[in-house]
C-alpha cells in the first residue's frame, strides 16, 4: 500500500471517536488503489489502523462490495431484486453473459469485466437498474448493452 | 390527467424537483435554512419538540416509530449524543432517499441541524450506502457549501450550537439498514443486529445516546417548522411513496397519508401497461405482505394497512401485474433474504436457505406434493424466533402466498410431476 493511502487512511481514522469505525472507509481507500483486497493489503489495513488482521478479514469478508478476489476493470452490477425482475432483468443480464462471455461472479479472460448480480439498487423508477463502477444506467435494454459496455474500455 | 389537477401542491417534492436545489444560494433564495436558523436561534429544544409531535411525523425508514417520541427517549443530560443517520436505503422498491438526496441534499442538511440541535447533538453520521455514488457527490458538496455559510462547524447560524457532520459509506450489506446492525457496522463491525434494549437513543454508537434517523424523516423537519405543524398536516400530511413495477410511470410520488392504493397506482403512477391487469402490490417494500385486487381501495396509512394484514414500511409500492407469476415472485424474494440474512440467529440463516432450496426445485420442475405443507412448517419455524426483522419478514408474505396463489403453486408441482422429471 502506498504511503498516500496509509495517510488517507489516517485522516479517515481521525474523523471517529473510535479508530475501528474507519474500517471499512478504509478498505474502500484500499481495495481503489490495489484493485482487489488481497491477503497482503488487508494486513497493510490491519496495520495502518492498528487492529487484528482476523478482524479486518472477518469485517471485509461480510460485505458484498468488498472484493477478496481479483475483479476486472470494470465492475458491471445488474439489479435483479423484483422491480427489476418484473421489467425484463433476466433478458437483460442474459445478453450480458452472452456478450461478455461470462457467467454472473466471473471476469472476462482479458480482465476488462467483472459481472454481478445486484440486490436492490435503489433505482426502482429507472428498472431494469445497471451500474458500472460509479455510473447508474437506467432502463437498460438487452440491445443497449453493446453500446454502454463500448464506453468503458 | 384530471385527477393530477386536483391534487394538492406538493410540500417535500417541489425542493427536489425544482432545478438547482442542490446549490446553496438557490436554496436559500426559496426560504432554505431559514428553519435551521429559527431552531438554532430562536426556538427552545421543548418548543420544536412540540411542533414535530403536533406534526404527527412517524419514521419514513419502516418502522413507523412517533419521531418525537423517540427525541423525548435521548436523556437531556448526557454530555455526548450522536445523530446518526440512516441512508442504508436497501429495501427493494425503496428509492426515496435516493431522490430527494439528488434532488435537494440541502433539505436534508438543514433537517439534520434542525434534529442535532434540538437533542443536543455536536456529532453527525451519514451512513450513506456505497451505490449512491451521484448522491455521495451532490452530499460532499452541499455539506461544504453549508460549512462555508456557517450553518455547519462551530457556532452554526451565529448561535453557541455546533455540528459536525460526517459521510460514511456502507458496503453492500442490506441488513445494515436495521438501525442497531447500522451502529455496528459503522463502528467498523460486522452489520450484525444488537439485541434491544437497550435501546439507541440510551446506549447506541459508542454506548451513547444516539438518534438513528431516516433520510426522509429528517427531510420533513424543515418542512414542518417552516410551515407550522397545523398547515403541514392540512397539506397531507405529505407522504413519499416509491412506485415501481409494473406501471406505466413509475417514479417517486407525493400523496396524503390514507391514499388509496388504486389512486397511487392508477392516477399517479399512470396505471397499468396496455393489456395488463393488477395482480397483487407490496405496499411498503418487499418486507411487506402483498395486497390483491380486493385491497385495491385500502388507505395507505399505518393503521389501515395493519387491519389489512400487511404495513406501511417504508411506502414502496412495488406492483406486480398479470404476466408475472407469483411461485417466480415470492422466489425471488426469498432468495435476496437467504442471501442477506447476517447468519446471526439460526431461524433466519437456515430458515431462508431452506425455503429457497424448496422454491428452487418447484421451479425446476422438481416440486413435491408435501412441499407446500413444508413451507408453512418452515415459515411457522421463522415466526416469533428470528432476531430482528429480516428473518421476521419472511413468513407472512409467505403464508399469505400459500393462502391467495395456491392454485399457481399446485400448478407448477402438478406440471413438474406430469414432466417426469
Amino acid at each position: 500500500m502506498t504511503e498516500a493511502a496509509r495517510e488517507e487512511i489516517r485522516r479517515l481514522a481521525g474523523l471517529y471517536e473510535h479508530r475501528q469505525s474507519a474500517l471499512i472507509p478504509a478498505l474502500f481507500v484500499a481495495q481503489q488503489e490495489a484493485g482487489y483486497l488481497s491477503p497482503a493489503v488487508l494486513e497493510s489495513v490491519a496495520e495502518v489502523l492498528e487492529l487484528p488482521v482476523t478482524e479486518v478479514t472477518s469485517v471485509a469478508s461480510f460485505y458484498g462490495l468488498f472484493y477478496l478476489e481479483p475483479v476486472g476493470r470494470h465492475m458491471v452490477h445488474v439489479c435483479t431484486n423484483l422491480s427489476c425482475m418484473l421489467n425484463g432483468c433476466q433478458r437483460l443480464l442474459s445478453r450480458m453473459q452472452e456478450v461478455m462471455g461470462i457467467q454472473p461472479g466471473e471476469t472476462t479472460p482479458d480482465g476488462r469485466f467483472s459481472l454481478r448480480a445486484a440486490e436492490c439498487l435503489g433505482a426502482c423508477e429507472e428498472a431494469p437498474a445497471v451500474l458500472v463502477d460509479e455510473d447508474r444506467w437506467a432502463a437498460v435494454s438487452p440491445e443497449g448493452v453493446e453500446p454502454m459496455l463500448e464506453r468503458y474500455r | 390527467m384530471a385527477t393530477e389537477a386536483a391534487m394538492p401542491e406538493s410540500v417535500l417534492l417541489r425542493w427536489v424537483r425544482t432545478e438547482g436545489m442542490a446549490e446553496i444560494e438557490q436554496y436559500r433564495r426559496a426560504g432554505g435554512y431559514d428553519a435551521a436558523r429559527r431552531v438554532a436561534t430562536e426556538l427552545t429544544p421543548d418548543q420544536v419538540i412540540e411542533m414535530v409531535a403536533a406534526s404527527g411525523l412517524r419514521g419514513k425508514g419502516g418502522a413507523g416509530f412517533p419521531t418525537a417520541q423517540k427525541w423525548k427517549f435521548i436523556p437531556k443530560a448526557a454530555p455526548v449524543k450522536y445523530v446518526v443517520v440512516n441512508g442504508d436505503e436497501g429495501e427493494p422498491g425503496t428509492f426515496k432517499d435516493r431522490t430527494l438526496i439528488e434532488g435537494c441534499p440541502h433539505l436534508l442538511v438543514e433537517g439534520i441541524l434542525i434534529a442535532a440541535v434540538t437533542i443536543g447533538a455536536r456529532k453527525v453520521y451519514i451512513y450513506l450506502r456505497r451505490e449512491f455514488y451521484r448522491g455521495r457527490l451532490l452530499l460532499d458538496a452541499a455539506i461544504a457549501q453549508a460549512r462555508a455559510a456557517g450553518f455547519v462547524g462551530e457556532r452554526i447560524f451565529g448561535s453557541d450550537h455546533a455540528v459536525e457532520i460526517v459521510v460514511h459509506p456502507g458496503a453492500g450489506a442490506y441488513i445494515a439498514g436495521e438501525e442497531t446492525a447500522l451502529l455496528e457496522s459503522l463502528e467498523g463491525r460486522r452489520a450484525m443486529p444488537r439485541q434491544r434494549p437497550p435501546f439507541p437513543a440510551v446506549a447506541g454508537l459508542y454506548q451513547q445516546p444516539t438518534l438513528v434517523q431516516n433520510v426522509e424523516t429528517l427531510c420533513h423537519l424543515p418542512v414542518i417548522i417552516g410551515l407550522g405543524p397545523e398547515r403541514y398536516k392540512e397539506l397531507g400530511p405529505p407522504v413519499l411513496f416509491s412506485v415501481s413495477g409494473a406501471v406505466v410511470r413509475p417514479g417517486v410520488y407525493e400523496a396524503p397519508l390514507g391514499v388509496t392504493l388504486r389512486s397511487l397506482i392508477f392516477d399517479h403512477a399512470g396505471g397499468m401497461r396496455p393489456g395488463r391487469r393488477f395482480k397483487a402490490a407490496f405496499p411498503g417494500g418487499v418486507s411487506s405482505v402483498f395486497l390483491t385486487e380486493a385491497d385495491l381501495d385500502v388507505k395507505m396509512d399505518p393503521d389501515s394497512l395493519r387491519q389489512a394484514g400487511t404495513m406501511l414500511g417504508s411506502a414502496a409500492v412495488i406492483v406486480v401485474d398479470d404476466s408475472a407469476d407469483m411461485v417466480e415472485v415470492m422466489a425471488r424474494a426469498v432468495e435476496f433474504y437467504r442471501d442477506e440474512s447476517c447468519g446471526k440467529c439460526t431461524p433466519c440463516r437456515e430458515g431462508t436457505a431452506w425455503i429457497a432450496q424448496v422454491f428452487e426445485r418447484i421451479l425446476h420442475g422438481r416440486g413435491r406434493s408435501e412441499d407446500l405443507a413444508l413451507l408453512e412448517g418452515i415459515a411457522g419455524g421463522m415466526t416469533g424466533t428470528c432476531f430482528c426483522p429480516l428473518g421476521e419478514s419472511v413468513p407472512p408474505g409467505l403464508v399469505a402466498s400459500l393462502r391467495l396463489f395456491r392454485d399457481e403453486y399446485e400448478r407448477r408441482i402438478a406440471a413438474g410431476a406430469t414432466d417426469g422429471r
